[in-house]
Formats: structure tokens, C-alpha cells, sequence
């Protein structure tokens, strides 16, 4: 391999990361804060995907689409909350596995329903439709570049969120002691609804961002989940950095992965995973 | 319960057959009752649209012919095989066991459709196949009750890779999910390309279905092979060749195909697909007056354009007719009906076909290159194509 | 619910299975079938997820493993194997791997066990998928299904739909008599015990890592005789038996029929296996209804089926007390 490919494979594994990041963030959070096993949470990134090509199709801008599409999640999101989720609180892990296994069947069948099965395209947004030259005969999409970008943006906001905001400090709280937090007076449960419309929001916003790179197509949303989970877990769950690191590294296993090892990249990721947790049982960044 | 009201409903018909066959002769008893075919294809998932292109035309070509082959009506059973190999051996059961189709027809996955050639062969059920490509089926598993109305993996592949050579390509990289669909069509590709001169330089292959190309593209530009082959289909065939477009390489290295990187899915890939050649024994505007009566047909009652899928399952439709009418509609003298299939010319909308001795269409393949959201015919890649039907002892 | 009504009721249900062949069609009997084994599958599973607190989600891979080695070990030339030798062979595979498997994953906890156990299961998958070993992404053929002759003598033929049937009905209730006794027995408590406080059962002396190493190579080989027995009954295997879906069903089953109460794995298997039957006849949206019912069984159901009864007896005791 020489030296420019060798870069430019890095790039590769560092985007694809930051992609997966973007992905699998909902997730750790709704999952660390509120203890929830979110299985629709690849649904959620579908249901985005889709409504970026629908409302791409009606207001012909991705950024428009995305305008619209996250205060919809957001209120859908809460919707979930509070006619689903908050009864299952002091239940089991395993009947939230459940009931989410239930939510797949049912988003899967309403996107048959009404968008109907067939692959759709959504286009780049006309600003960022280039290319940068990388080689001789190799370019790179800036509309990929522009996305990590907004991969990191998103992890030091999220951060910033939950470590120094207010609205952090009460998150943090309540992941920790429920019962305390609402005896100081905050309202636990609109505490609760919020934290999970933002984990379907930023799942909708991956599917978003994701569908004019990817395309939008039935089933999209299980190639994510198992994805999602493995990162959630090597970066322990519901740390922010954890999940950036473990997401980084589950790019450079597939990047490199695929090209050292071709007939063995489908264990790459997973033999990655169980080497990080057989290191550490409870994920790179263990919470206190 | 169900299957109490089935039995005897069951008896109810022997008594009323037993009682009827003394007065006229069985052959009219027959043509009595509907011939039941089971459609067993994909409604959900991933291959739901590709389903229902199979189920709509073989419906239209029924209706065509006033609901009825041979003189009998015709009865469907349905089920959704979800493109699930895991649950496929027990849906075939449930047309072929339970509901005791005549012919069973599907599918799209080439997984379910070996298991559902098990279950065909058990019982030695009629068993058409509109589409799953698998190599076996016409190969190893050939069998006088199996019959393909498609392809096979090798075929497209291997007219590429014979079309690819003739461009005066010398090098190539293959690229494919690593499933047998790909692998198979890869070695087609490679056997035709090689054969005339080439040289496949590497074998690329990525897990099913990942669709993060860009390490691939990497390579490819790495090692800067005079063209490249893929086999891809659905929504990881409109993202690769948005990335290979992204990532400057169309214009570099010329990208070909198995057909199905481009069926259905140009208008999704919004303009990447333009221009890219493929091989397929469908293309859209073929000289052919059949054609443009099943298009003009089909998008009168679907409203919608017909796809390579409807073209395979309005002929598995026609095959089966073909057979009937052999033999009066009397589906008991099954060999002399699986041989005037056998031996029929199948007027296909891709243009006529007859099958070969492992019962795969030999057939044209076509050259087309991607125009707005068609596949305009831009050549013949390979005419009257035989596959190899490696393993066939029939 | 009293012992005694659950004993009449549990011997009512094995009489109408046992007597399910002579009524139902040949289709239906294998359906039963398919059920049965589907049920020694979630047994195996709920001795880890319901007695030990191990939720596993790489079930399927011993499950799988088994299928391909009844396969694997199958002469190639269409004779047919013994299944005296075959059927011990594909359960002692899924055993070892097991075994070897737990070594790892059982140094970890929780979600991450969770996780890990998935991640054992998803190279399994890989293998089968990608290479040549067992007929790659397309799956392989079990010609000829094992015969169950020993010496000159043949007691039952596999190749009869009720024969099989029953073959797997008795071997049903032997792992439900095994998994029961076992539960019973000081290993068993000890079990129960790591599932209810890991911590105080290490402080009393018991290497609890071993238990839960025996346990898991326990479910992993029943596992395995549920996996032997699907590929005998369909006589093709795929790599979609080692995948995550079904990894995940077998545990909705588990769930479904209520965690750590063997006659609800087995209620479990019944309930998802025939809602599926029905809800597939009746529309080609199925999986909208089978999603309602799943998320109302869970808002409405706590405890999954095995609750049932004792919510229905409970409500009516009261409403007996009211009226």
C-alpha cells in the first residue's frame, strides 16, 4: 500500500466512523440515561432516511427537510414517551426488548404502507455537490467531509450538553437516582420524555444526513441497529466519548479490515468487540 | 378448526368426484375444478417491489387469456417467503403439503428458492422459478419438475465479461457482497473475460449487506485496472455507484455489470447511473411488437412502467400455459406436459426464448447503456446464451 | 395457580399434542413439529435467561452449529447417517463451543453480555455465510434424513411425518423432565441463587463462574439436539439459523411465555409460532398486527403468559369477594 492510498484509507476509516458515531449517539444516551434497550432505534433511523426523501421531494432542500424533520421527530419522540415508554420504567429490561422488537414490525409495515417499497435517491444539496481531488484518478465528496464535520460539532455539543448545561446536570442526576431528583422539585418524567424525543431526534437527524450519501431503501434501518449497539457497548454505555472512540475505532476494523483481510471483514468488527470487552467487561469509558 | 373444515371439505369433493367420474369422463371432471397455483414471492423486506412486479405480470398474462389456461381457471394461493431462507422450507410446505398446489411459482431469493426446489422434488411438484438466479438450480439441482423463466447468476456475468474483453480491456477488479449470488456471477464474469485475453487482477468482495464502499474505491484507484466489474442489486447498487461517481472514478475506470445495478434503481441513484453499460436479457426499447404490447399492458393496469422482474414472472405465466395446452389442461400426465415445456419457444417480451435440456432460458443478452431512467438496448452481448448447467445429469 | 390444577392442566396439554397427529394433517403435524423443537430451543435458553440471569443473544449460533453439523457429518453419498451417532455428535459440537465460548463471555456482565454473546454468534454467522464450508450464503441440503436403526432392528423411521413427530415430542418432555430435575437439585439452587445476588453466593463459598460455565454449555448443547433436530425435520439449513433474528425470536419466545418457568418457554413457542400462522394467512401486512400484539402483551401482560393464569385466578377471587 503506498503512502497516499495509505492516507486516504484513513480518511476513509476516520468518516465512516464519525458516520457511525452520528448513528449510534441516540442510542447510548436514551440507553445510559434512561436504561432503556432501544431496538427501534434503527427504525427511527429509517423513518429519518424516508422523511428526508419526502420532504426533499416536497421542499427540494435537504436542509430544508432537515428544518422540518427534526422538531417532527422531537414531538413524535415525545409522543412514544408518554403513550409507550414511561409505563415500562420499573419493568424489565427484556419487555422493553420486547415491546421495541414490536415498534420495528410495526414502522416497517407503515413505511410499506405508505411509501411504499421501492429505492429512492435523495439528492446533495447543490452547495456541496463536489468533489475534492485526492489522486491521480480519486476524489473525495465534500458532502461526506461536511457530514463528520457536523459528526463533531454534534459530539462537542452533546458534551457540552450534558457535562456543563443545566438540563445536563438534572439528565445526570436522574440517571443516577430517579427517586432524588424528584424529590428536589424537577419534573422527572417531562425530564425523561425530553431525553428520549432527543435520542429519536438524533437518530432521525443520521438518517437524514445519511440518506443522499447512502440511498433510502426497506429494511435500512436493521443494517444500522446491530451497528449502533456494538459501538454503544465498546465505548460502555451512555458516555458521549466513549462512543465517538469506539465508533472511531469500528471504522478503522472495517476500513482495514476489508482491505488486509477481505475473506474474514464480516468478523472484523465483532472479533474488535470481543477483544475490547474481554479487555474491559464494561466498555472503554466505564461510568463512575 | 381450519384444516377439519379442509378435510372435509376434501371428502366431500371425492364423494362428489366418485359419484361424477361414473357418469362422465375424468378429463371433463377435471377441467372442472381451477388448476391451483402457489405464488409464494417476497411482500416485505427488502425485495417486496421485486415481488410484486413477478405476481403482477403473471396475473396480467392469466387475464389476458380470460382467467383461464387451457380451458381451466386458475386459482391462487400466496405466500410471503419474506426473502427468509430460514422460514422458506415450511412456506413452501404450506402451498405444496397444505393447500396441494399444482404448480408452485416463486421466488426472488435464491436461498428460498433452493429450499423451495427441495420441498418441488419431495413431492414432485410442477416448480416454476421467475427470478432467483442461483447457478445450482439449473445445475446440480436440475430436475424435470424445475423450470427457470429468468437467468442464471453465470449468465449476464459471463456476456459482460465477454462484452468487457471485446471493448479492448485488458485488466479488471471484480467487486460483489460476498453471498453466492455475487461469487457466482464474479466467476462468470471472470471465465468470459479470461477466455478472450483479460485478466482479472483482484477479487474484491465486501460482507453482506454492508454498503460502506469507500475502502474498495480506494483499492480500485490504487490499483487502476482498465475497468471494473460489479454485482450489485437494490439499494446497495444505487449507493455504490453514487460513490463510484463521488469518488471520480466513472470517468477513469470504466464501471460494468450484471444488469440489475441499473434495473430500478436510476431514478434513486438522480443522474450517477447515466451512461453506465450493462448485460441483461431485458433492456427497454427492444424492436419487438410483444413488448410493447406487455409494456402498454402492464402500465395500463398497474400504473406503473413494467421491469425485467414482470418480464420473468409474465413468462413463467406463459410457460406454464404452454404446457397446459399440451395436454388439454389434464395436469395428471405430467410428463408429456414437462416435455412440451421443455420444448416450447416462450414469446417473451425480451424476445422469444426456448429452453435449455436443464430447463434455463437460452436467450439473448443485451447490451444497454443507462439513459434517464432507462436502459435503452444499445447491442447483443451474447446471443442465444446456454448456460454451462455445471452438474446437470438430466 | 395450585400444583395440583398446573399438574392436570400441563398432562391435559401433552394428551392433545400427543394426540394432535391423528386429527391434524400431514402439514399441520410438522408445524407442531417445527414447534416442539422450537420449544427444547427457548427451554435451553430460559435455563440461562429465566434461572441464571444470563441473557443471551447468540442463542442461535449453537442452534445453527448443530444444524450444519448434522449435515457436515452426513455421509456424502446420499446414505443415511445414524442417528444414534449423528444426533450425539451435532449436540457434543454445540456443547464444545459452547463451552469454549462461555470461557469468554462469561467474564462479562449485563448489557455486555449481552452484546458479547452476540458478537461470538454474528463470527459463526460470518463463517457460514462467506465461505465454502457448509454451501455458503445459499445454504445446503440434508439429503437423507438418519436412520434410527440399531443392528438389524429399526423401532421408527424418520421418514414418517408421525414417527418423526413423536420422536420429537418425547424428546420435548425428556429435556422438560431433565431441565426441571435439574432446576431442582443443589446445582440448580445454586443457579437460581447467582441469578437473585452473583455477589452473595460468591461470599458463600461457591465458584459461581463454574456454575454459569456448566449452565451455558448445558443450554448450548440442548440447544444444539433443537438445531440437529430442525435440520432433520426440513432437511435444508442456511446460515440464517445462526443469525441474529433468531437469536432474537427464540429470546421474544422466552419473554413472551414469561422468563424462568419452562412450561412458559414452551407456551412461548406455541403463542409466537401461531400468531405467525395466523396473521400470515390473513393479510400480507402480517407484521403490522404481530408488532400490535407484541406491544400490547407487553403494556398489558407483565410477566408474559406464564402470568396469566394467576392474574385471571386473582380476578376472579376478587370479584368473587366483591360479589
Amino acid at each position: 500500500m503506498d503512502f497516499t492510498i495509505f492516507l486516504i484509507q484513513v480518511l476513509n476509516a476516520l468518516q465512516y466512523g464519525l458516520l457511525l458515531f452520528l448513528v449510534a449517539i441516540g442510542l447510548t444516551l436514551v440507553f445510559g440515561i434512561m436504561g432503556i434497550i432501544n431496538l427501534a432505534h434503527g427504525s427511527f433511523y429509517m423513518l429519518g432516511a424516508y422523511a428526508a426523501f419526502v420532504l426533499t421531494s416536497l421542499t427540494g432542500n435537504l436542509f430544508a427537510a432537515i428544518a422540518l424533520g427534526i422538531p417532527l421527530a422531537f414531538v413524535f419522540g415525545v409522543v412514544l414517551e408518554k403513550l409507550l415508554f414511561s409505563h415500562l420504567y420499573k419493568r424489565d429490561h427484556l419487555e422493553q426488548v420486547l415491546l421495541t422488537y414490536g415498534l420495528i414490525l410495526i414502522f416497517e409495515e407503515l413505511r410499506s404502507l405508505t411509501v411504499g417499497d421501492d429505492v429512492h435517491g435523495v439528492p446533495i444539496p447543490e452547495l456541496f455537490a463536489f468533489s475534492i481531488q485526492l489522486s491521480d484518478v480519486m476524489s473525495y465528496p465534500a458532502y461526506r467531509l461536511v457530514v463528520s464535520v457536523v459528526c463533531i460539532v454534534l459530539a462537542i455539543g452533546l458534551y457540552f450538553l450534558i457535562q456543563r448545561s443545566r438540563l445536563g446536570m438534572m439528565i445526570r442526576a436522574g440517571s443516577h437516582d430517579r427517586d432524588m431528583v424528584q424529590a428536589l422539585g424537577i419534573n422527572i418524567k417531562t425530564l425523561y420524555a425530553v431525553v428520549f424525543a432527543i435520542g429519536v431526534s438524533l437518530a432521525a437527524l443520521a438518517g437524514m444526513l445519511a440518506a443522499p450519501l447512502s440511498s433510502v431503501y426497506p429494511g435500512m434501518g436493521f443494517s444500522v441497529l446491530i451497528i449502533s449497539f456494538v459501538v454503544v457497548v465498546i465505548g460502555g454505555v451512555g458516555s458521549v466519548w466513549g462512543a465517538l472512540v469506539a465508533a472511531l475505532i469500528i471504522g478503522f476494523a472495517d476500513t482495514f479490515g476489508k482491505v488486509l483481510v477481505p475473506e474474514w471483514a464480516g468478523l472484523a468488527v465483532y472479533l474488535v468487540m470481543a477483544m475490547v470487552l474481554l479487555w474491559r467487561p464494561e466498555g472503554i469509558f466505564r461510568k463512575g | 378448526m381450519n384444516q377439519n373444515r379442509q378435510q372435509r371439505r376434501t371428502l366431500m369433493q371425492a364423494v362428489v368426484g366418485l359419484a361424477m367420474g361414473a357418469l362422465i369422463p375424468l378429463g371433463a371432471a377435471q377441467a372442472a375444478d381451477p388448476v391451483k397455483v402457489g405464488m409464494m414471492l417476497p411482500a416485505t423486506g427488502t425485495f417486496a417491489a421485486l415481488g410484486t412486479a413477478i405476481d403482477n405480470a403473471f396475473k396480467l398474462y392469466v387475464e389476458e387469456q380470460g382467467g383461464k389456461l387451457a380451458g381451466r381457471e386458475i386459482q391462487y394461493f400466496a405466500v410471503d417467503d419474506e426473502s427468509d431462507p430460514a422460514k422458506a422450507t415450511e412456506n413452501a410446505n404450506r402451498l405444496v403439503t397444505r393447500d396441494r398446489v399444482d404448480v408452485l411459482v416463486g421466488t426472488v431469493h435464491s436461498g428460498v428458492a433452493l429450499a423451495m426446489a427441495r420441498v418441488a422434488r419431495g413431492r414432485d411438484t410442477l416448480f416454476i422459478v421467475p427470478n432467483a438466479g442461483a447457478d445450482d438450480l439449473t445445475g446440480q439441482l436440475c430436475a424435470p419438475n424445475l423450470f427457470r423463466t429468468s437467468f442464471s447468476n453465470w449468465q449476464p456475468a459471463y456476456a459482460m465479461g465477454k462484452a468487457t474483453a471485446g471493448m479492448g480491456h485488458k485488466t479488471a477488479v471484480t467487486l460483489t457482497w460476498n453471498y453466492a449470488a455475487g461469487q457466482e456471477a464474479v466467476k462468470g464474469f471472470k471465465q468470459a473475460f479470461e477466455e478472450a485475453g483479460g485478466k482479472v487482477v483482484k477479487e474484491l468482495a465486501t460482507p453482506f449487506p454492508n454498503v460502506e464502499f469507500q475502502p474498495f474505491l480506494t483499492e480500485i484507484a490504487a490499483i487502476k485496472p482498465d475497468a471494473v466489474y460489479v454485482f450489485f442489486a437494490g439499494g446497495g447498487a444505487v449507493k455504490f455507484v453514487k460513490d463510484y461517481v463521488a469518488a471520480g472514478l466513472k470517468d477513469s475506470v470504466p464501471l460494468y455489470s450484471s444488469g440489475f445495478l441499473t434495473d430500478g434503481t436510476l431514478a434513486a441513484m438522480g443522474g450517477a447511473g447515466e451512461g453506465l453499460v450493462t448485460a441483461l436479457h431485458y433492456a427497454d426499447g427492444l424492436d419487438n411488437a410483444k413488448d410493447k404490447a406487455f409494456r402498454a399492458a402492464y402500465q395500463a393496469k398497474y400504473g406503473m412502467a413494467p421491469d425485467v422482474y414482470a418480464v420473468q414472472g409474465y413468462d413463467a405465466a406463459q410457460l406454464l400455459h404452454k404446457g397446459l395446452e399440451a395436454v388439454g389442461g389434464d395436469m395428471s400426465k405430467k410428463a408429456e406436459m414437462r416435455a412440451a415445456m421443455r420444448g416450447a419457444t416462450i414469446d417473451s417480451p425480451r424476445g422469444a426464448f426456448t429452453l435449455s435440456k436443464a430447463h434455463n432460458p437460452v436467450q439473448d443478452i443485451y447490451l444497454r447503456k443507462a439513459q434517464g431512467n432507462l436502459n435503452p438496448v444499445s447491442g447483443i452481448a451474447a446471443a442465444k446464451l446456454d448456460d454451462p448447467a455445471t452438474g446437470c445429469n438430466m | 395457580m395450585s400444583e395440583n390444577l398446573t399438574r392436570a392442566f400441563k398432562l391435559a396439554a401433552l394428551l392433545a399434542l400427543a394426540a394432535f397427529p391423528f386429527y391434524g394433517t400431514d402439514f399441520y403435524t410438522e408445524v407442531v413439529a417445527k414447534i416442539l423443537i422450537l420449544a427444547i430451543f427457548a427451554m435451553s435458553l430460559d435455563l440461562l435467561v429465566g434461572f441464571t440471569g444470563l441473557v443471551s443473544f447468540g442463542h442461535a449460533a449453537y442452534f445453527g452449529l448443530a444444524a450444519y453439523m448434522a449435515v457436515l457429518l452426513s455421509p456424502p453419498d446420499f446414505t443415511p447417517a445414524s442417528l444414534w451417532t449423528l444426533m450425539p455428535l451435532a449436540m457434543l459440537a454445540a456443547g464444545l463451543a459452547a463451552f469454549v465460548i462461555g470461557l469468554f463471555v462469561l467474564r462479562t456482565k449485563g448489557i455486555y453480555f449481552i452484546m458479547v454473546t452476540l458478537a461470538f454468534a454474528q463470527m459463526a454467522y460470518f463463517i457460514f455465510h462467506d465461505t465454502k464450508l457448509g454451501g455458503g450464503s445459499d445454504g445446503i441440503y440434508l439429503d437423507v434424513r438418519p436412520t434410527a436403526a440399531i443392528g438389524g432392528y429399526t423401532p421408527f423411521d424418520l421418514y414418517d411425518t408421525v414417527h418423526l413427530y413423536f420422536f420429537v415430542l418425547v424428546l420435548m418432555v425428556l429435556v422438560y423432565l431433565f431441565l426441571s430435575r435439574l432446576l431442582r437439585s443443589p446445582f440448580g439452587r445454586v443457579l437460581v441463587g447467582i441469578r437473585s445476588n452473583e455477589h452473595r453466593m460468591q461470599s458463600l463459598g461457591y465458584a459461581t463462574f463454574w456454575y454459569k460455565l456448566a449452565a451455558f454449555t448445558i443450554a448450548g448443547t440442548l440447544a444444539g439436539l433443537a438445531g440437529f433436530l430442525y435440520a432433520v425435520l426440513f432437511g435444508f439449513v442456511t446460515p440464517e439459523y445462526l443469525s441474529w433474528h433468531k437469536s432474537g425470536q427464540v429470546l421474544l419466545m422466552v419473554i413472551l411465555g414469561g422468563m424462568g418457568n419452562l412450561a412458559g418457554a414452551i407456551a412461548g413457542a406455541f403463542v409466537f409460532v401461531g400468531l405467525q400462522e395466523t396473521f400470515t394467512d390473513l393479510t400480507k401486512h402480517w407484521q403490522l398486527l404481530m408488532g400490535g400484539v407484541i406491544v400490547l402483551v407487553v403494556l398489558f401482560m407483565p410477566g408474559g403468559l406464564a402470568a396469566l393464569p394467576g392474574r385471571i385466578l386473582n380476578r376472579l377471587r376478587k370479584e368473587g369477594r366483591n360479589g
